[in-house]
C-alpha cells in the first residue's frame, strides 16, 4: 500500500531542488556581499515565543502546530516554527546581542495549519533581518537588497509596495474604537482584510477623506503622502511620525532609482511590525515581504532595539524560474572487463574526470543513455573508446589526458 | 442512516424528546445495558449510545450521520478544527450548562484584563483544553499552560492552578471553593448535530422533522468568540516581570496529598483507614473536594485519578493514590517525568488487556497483526481511554497502520462498528463477555499505589513530612 505525503507538505524532486539552489545561491552569494552573516534556527520553539506579546495575531497562532514535547507534562506546548524573523530574534537576544548592528541571514521552513489541505503548509523562505538600527536607510538597504536578489534571478518586472504599521495603527486608533474592536480590526488588517478598516463609520470628515484615499489610490511618489497629509487636517498630529518615516523612505528609494508604490492597502503583515511595511510583487504574485519590528526584541524579553527584516517564499519564486538547461555535461561510463581490475580502471578514470568538473556516473546497466553527452567505455587494457552522442563522433584514446582533450576540444 | 445517543446527564431528557416525537426508540434508559437500540417506527436507522464527550468526534468523522449531545463538547471539537465537517443542527432546549473561567479568591485578579499583569505564566486546568488553548490565545496570554483534566476542576485553584475553566454545575457554587467567575465563555444546551457529508447527500428528512415541533429553541449558545468579552486586551509587552507570581508561594513543611474519587474511592477510604489516617468526609460522593485530617502539616484535595500523575509530576501535589494503569499512561507519554511508584496498595486491581469483537477471526495478537498484514483489516481502529498504552502497544506489536481512537468511557460500545481492537481494563471479565467481545491479549495487571514527585522526596524540608504520610499508609499494606 502506497503511503502518500501528509497533506499540505511538498515534496522537492530533482527539477525542483535544482531551482531550489539556485534561489539559494543567488540569495545567499548577494546578502553575503551586502554583510550578512548566515544562521539557522532550530525547527523546534516554544509557543511562547510567539505568543510572548502579541508578537503573533490569535488567527496566526490559532494555525500553528503546536504539541507537547516529551517532556512537556508542564502544560506549555513547543511549536514548528510558523515563521522566520522571531526565531531569529531570539537568537540574536540569546547570543549575539552585544553587536552594535547584526546582519542576520537565513534559509528555511516554517509551518502554518491550512485547512483545506490544497495550499502549502509547509513553506520555504530566505530572509534577513538588520537589528540594531531605525534610519530609514537600513530599511532602504533592505529593499534594495532584495531587489538586487529577485533582479538576478531575472524572474520578470519586480514591484515594490510600500505600507506603514504605525499609520494604519494610528488610523485604528483614531476611528474612536474600543480596545477590543482595534485589536480585532488590526488582525483583520494584519491578516489581509484591509477593507475592514474602510467599513468602519466616522464623523471625522478630515478621517474619513484621508482613510477614502488612502484606501483606494496607490501613490507613486512623495507627492502623495503630502497630498494625504493635507487631507487629515486636525487629525494631522497623530499620523505626522509616520508620515514623515514613510516619506524619507520613499525619498530615498527614488533617488537610488528604485520604483515603488505607496499602497497603504497592502498592509498585510506581523503584528510586531512598527514601521514600515513592503512587499515585493512580480507577475502579480506575491514573492516577499518585510517590515521594521523595532518593539518586537524587547517583547520577546531583550532591551528596546530597532530592527527591520524581510523574507522572500523560495516556493512562490520557484513556480516563477525557468529551469536552466544541466550546465554541466554528463559522461556515462560503460565496463567492458568485469573483473575487479577492470572496474577499479572504471572508478580511477571517474574519480579523475569529477576532479576536472565532469558529472561522471557509472553504468548500472541502464537502457535509457540518451540523457549523456559522452559515452566512455573502458577496457581492461587502458583503451578508451569516448562517443560524443551530440555529434556521433567517436574516439579511440590511451589516457585521462586525451579524455579530457578530446571533450574540450568538442566544446 | 447512524445516529449517536448520550448516556449520562442528558440521557432522561433526550429520551423524552424521543418518546414525544414517537421514535419509538426500545431500551433507551439509565437501566439498559445495551448500546444498541433499534426504533419500532425507524427500522432502518442504527441507534448507538456513547459517552457524550465521544459524540462530536464520532459524527465528524462520518461514523454517524446524526448525534445528540452538548453543545460544549461540540465547540471543544471545534475550538481545535473550525471547519471541519461537523454541523450545529439545532438547540434542543435541556441539559442547560454554563461554562466560566474562574480564578480563586485570593488570586487578587477580578477581570480577564487582569490576567497578563498577575501571572508569570498562566496555568489553566479545564476538561475543555481545545477551548482553554483558543481562550488564551484570544485573551492573548503571554505564556500559559494548559494542564488537561478529567474533572473536578473547581478544587484547582488557587494552589494548582491560576484559572479554571469549568461549568458551575460541577462546582456546585463558586463560592464553596471561593472561586470568582471571570467571564462566560459559554451557555450550552444539548444539541443535535450532523455530519456535513450525511447532511448533504443523505435524505434525513423524516427523522429531523419528527424532531421538529418537539425541539423548542432557546436562549442559549455559544458565547465565543468572546472578543465582546476579551477587552482592553493589551498588544504589546509590559515592562519587566514586576510583581507578577510565578505560581503560588507554598508553605514547605505542608505535605500535599492528593486521594482518588470514583471508583477507587471506597477502596481508598477503607484503606485509609485501617492504615490510621483519619480523614473527615472522604465517603461516598464527597461534598467537598478539600478535606482535612487530624495530621498536621497535611492536605488533601479529592480529584480524578486519570488527573493525578500529571499533578503531581507538576508539583501540585507531594503524594497521591491513583491507579498503575495511569501513572504507566502518564510514563509512556512522559518517560522523563519525575514521577514515581512509591508503594503498591494491592487495591482496585484491574487487568488491562486487548480485546476484539467475537466476530474478529483472530484469537491472540499475532492472528490480530496477520489480519493486519494481510490487508483483511487496512487499518487498524485502536479504541482506548489509555491512549499512550495504547499507542505503544500498537507499536511494539507491529500493528501496521494503525489509528488511536480517544474514548471517554463505555468504550465496549466502540467494538465491532467504530472500532475494531479495544485497549480496556477489566476486573472480572463479564462486561466484555456480555458484550460479544473476547480477550485476545492480557498487556497488564493495575491496582492502586502511591505516587510521588522525585525531587520532593529528597527534598531537605519536605522529606521529613513525606516519609511520615508514607510511613502511615505502609500500615495498611
Amino acid at each position: 500500500m502506497k503511503v502518500p505525503r501528509c497533506k499540505g507538505m511538498r515534496d522537492l524532486l530533482p527539477d525542483d531542488m535544482v531551482k531550489f539552489r539556485q534561489i539559494e545561491e543567488v540569495f545567499r552569494h548577494c546578502s553575503i556581499k551586502w554583510g550578512y552573516e548566515e544562521v539557522r534556527t532550530p525547527m523546534l520553539e516554544y509557543l511562547h515565543l510567539f505568543t510572548a506579546t502579541g508578537t503573533l495575531t490569535p488567527g496566526m497562532l490559532g494555525r500553528v502546530y503546536s504539541f507537547l514535547d516529551w517532556n512537556g507534562w508542564s502544560g506549555e506546548r513547543v511549536v514548528l516554527r510558523p515563521e522566520g524573523t522571531i526565531p531569529t530574534a531570539r537568537l540574536y537576544l540569546e547570543d549575539l546581542a552585544g553587536d552594535e548592528i547584526s546582519r542576520l541571514s537565513y534559509v528555511g521552513n516554517t509551518f502554518t495549519f491550512e485547512e483545506t489541505g490544497t495550499e502549502q503548509r509547509e513553506r520555504w523562505q530566505c530572509g534577513v533581518e538588520l537589528i540594531g538600527k531605525s534610519q530609514p536607510l537600513a530599511d532602504v538597504e533592505l529593499m534594495l537588497l532584495a531587489s538586487e536578489v529577485l533582479g538576478k534571478l531575472r524572474l520578470g518586472p519586480l514591484q515594490v509596495k510600500l505600507s506603514h504599521a504605525g499609520l494604519i495603527k494610528a488610523l485604528i486608533e483614531e476611528l474612536g474604537l474600543g480596545a477590543a474592536e482595534q485589536t480585532q480590526i488590526l488582525d483583520q488588517v494584519l491578516e489581509g482584510n484591509i477593507k475592514a478598516l474602510g467599513e468602519i463609520e466616522t464623523q471625522d470628515a478630515d478621517l474619513k477623506r484621508a482613510l477614502a484615499l488612502l484606501m483606494d489610490v496607490t501613490g507613486s511618489s512623495p507627492g502623495f503622502l503630502k497630498n494625504v497629509r493635507m487631507l487629515l487636517g486636525n487629525a494631522l498630529p497623530r499620523f505626522e511620525p509616520s508620515l514623515r518615516d514613510l516619506a524619507s523612505i520613499a525619498e530615498l528609494l527614488g533617488a537610488m532609482d528604485c520604483a515603488y508604490q505607496i499602497d497603504i492597502a497592502s498592509g498585510r503583515g506581523f503584528e510586531y511590525y512598527t514601521g514600515v511595511i513592503f512587499h515585493f510583487d512580480i507577475s502579480n504574485k506575491r514573492v516577499g515581504g518585510g517590515g521594521r519590528y523595532d518593539d518586537l526584541i524587547s517583547l520577546v524579553g531583550g532591551p528596546s532595539i530597532p530592527a527591520s527584516g524581510f523574507a522572500l517564499y523560495i516556493d512562490q519564486l520557484m513556480d516563477l524560474l525557468k529551469l536552466e538547461e544541466r550546465p554541466v555535461p554528463r559522461i556515462l561510463i560503460q565496463c567492458q572487463e568485469d573483473s575487479a581490475t577492470g572496474l577499479k580502471s572504471c572508478f580511477e578514470v571517474a574519480r579523475s574526470l569529477r576532479e576536472s568538473g565532469y558529472i561522471v556516473q557509472l553504468d548500472q546497466g541502464q537502457k535509457a543513455v540518451g540523457d549523456y553527452r559522452w559515452l566512455l567505455t573502458v577496457s581492461g587494457k587502458g583503451l578508451f573508446r569516448l562517443t560524443d552522442q551530440a555529434t556521433g563522433v567517436k574516439h579511440e584514446l590511451a589516457s585521462e589526458a586525451e579524455i579530457r582533450q578530446a571533450m574540450e576540444s568538442s566544446g | 442512516m447512524k445516529l449517536a445517543l448520550p448516556k449520562g446527564r442528558l440521557l432522561k431528557d433526550s429520551a423524552s424528546l424521543l418518546e414525544r416525537a414517537d421514535v419509538g426508540l426500545e431500551g433507551y434508559d439509565k437501566r439498559s445495558r445495551s448500546y444498541r437500540l433499534k426504533s419500532s417506527r425507524f427500522p432502518g436507522i442504527f441507534f448507538k449510545v456513547f459517552q457524550e464527550r465521544d459524540i462530536p468526534i464520532q459524527v465528524a468523522i462520518g461514523n454517524y450521520d446524526l448525534g445528540i449531545c452538548g453543545l460544549d463538547w461540540v465547540e471543544e471539537l471545534m475550538a481545535r478544527y473550525p471547519s471541519g465537517e461537523l454541523v450545529k443542527l439545532r438547540d434542543l432546549g435541556y441539559g442547560r450548562s454554563d461554562i466560566y473561567v474562574v480564578t480563586s479568591g485570593h488570586s487578587g485578579v477580578s477581570s480577564l484584563e487582569e490576567i497578563n499583569d498577575r501571572f508569570a505564566r498562566v496555568r489553566i486546568v479545564s476538561e475543555y483544553q481545545n477551548m482553554a488553548e483558543s481562550f488564551a490565545r484570544r485573551q492573548r496570554l503571554r505564556r500559559f499552560s494548559i494542564l488537561p483534566i478529567c474533572g473536578a476542576g473547581e478544587v484547582y485553584p488557587p494552589e494548582s492552578a491560576d484559572l479554571a475553566i469549568i461549568t458551575k454545575a460541577s462546582a456546585g457554587s463558586f463560592a464553596s471553593y471561593d472561586l470568582v467567575p471571570l467571564s462566560r465563555i459559554l451557555s450550552s444546551n444539548a444539541s443535535l448535530i450532523a455530519n456535513r457529508n450525511s447532511l448533504a447527500k443523505a435524505d434525513l428528512s423524516e427523522f429531523l422533522g419528527c424532531l421538529q415541533p418537539f425541539a423548542a429553541e432557546t436562549k442559549a449558545g455559544t458565547v465565543l468568540p468572546a472578543a465582546g468579552e476579551v477587552t482592553g486586551v493589551k498588544m504589546h509587552a509590559v515592562k519587566g516581570p514586576g510583581d507578577k507570581v510565578e505560581g503560588r508561594p507554598r508553605d514547605s513543611e505542608v505535605t500535599r496529598l492528593a486521594l482518588p474519587d470514583g471508583h477507587l474511592l471506597k477502596s481508598a477510604a477503607e484503606f485509609l483507614q485501617k492504615a490510621g489516617l483519619n480523614i473527615q468526609g472522604y465517603s461516598g460522593a464527597p461534598a467537598t473536594r478539600r478535606l482535612t485530617t487530624d495530621l498536621p502539616g497535611v492536605t488533601i484535595k479529592v480529584i480524578r485519578p486519570q488527573d493525578m500523575p500529571l499533578q503531581v509530576a507538576n508539583d501540585n501535589f507531594d503524594l497521591a493514590i491513583t491507579g498503575e494503569d495511569w501513572l504507566k499512561d502518564h510514563l509512556y507519554r512522559f518517560p522523563s517525568s519525575p514521577v514515581t511508584e512509591i508503594l503498591k496498595l494491592g487495591f482496585g486491581k484491574v487487568t488491562l488487556v486487548a480485546v476484539v469483537s467475537q466476530d474478529i477471526p483472530a484469537r491472540d495478537i499475532h492472528e490480530l497483526r496477520d489480519l493486519v498484514t494481510g490487508g483483511y483489516i487496512p487499518s487498524l481502529r485502536v479504541a482506548s481511554e489509555y491512549v499512550n498504552i495504547a499507542d505503544k502497544y500498537a507499536r511494539d506489536n507491529h500493528l501496521g497502520h494503525f489509528k488511536i481512537i480517544p474514548t471517554w468511557g463505555a468504550s465496549e460500545a466502540f467494538l465491532p462498528e467504530d472500532a475494531d481492537l479495544l485497549i480496556e481494563n477489566t476486573e472480572t471479565g463479564e462486561t466484555l463477555a456480555r458484550h460479544n467481545l473476547a480477550v485476545i491479549d492480557t498487556i497488564f495487571e493495575s491496582s492502586a499505589c502511591l505516587i510521588g514527585h522525585r525531587d520532593n522526596l529528597s527534598h531537605t524540608s519536605k522529606k521529613g513530612g513525606i516519609e511520615r504520610i508514607i510511613d502511615i499508609i505502609r500500615k495498611g499494606c
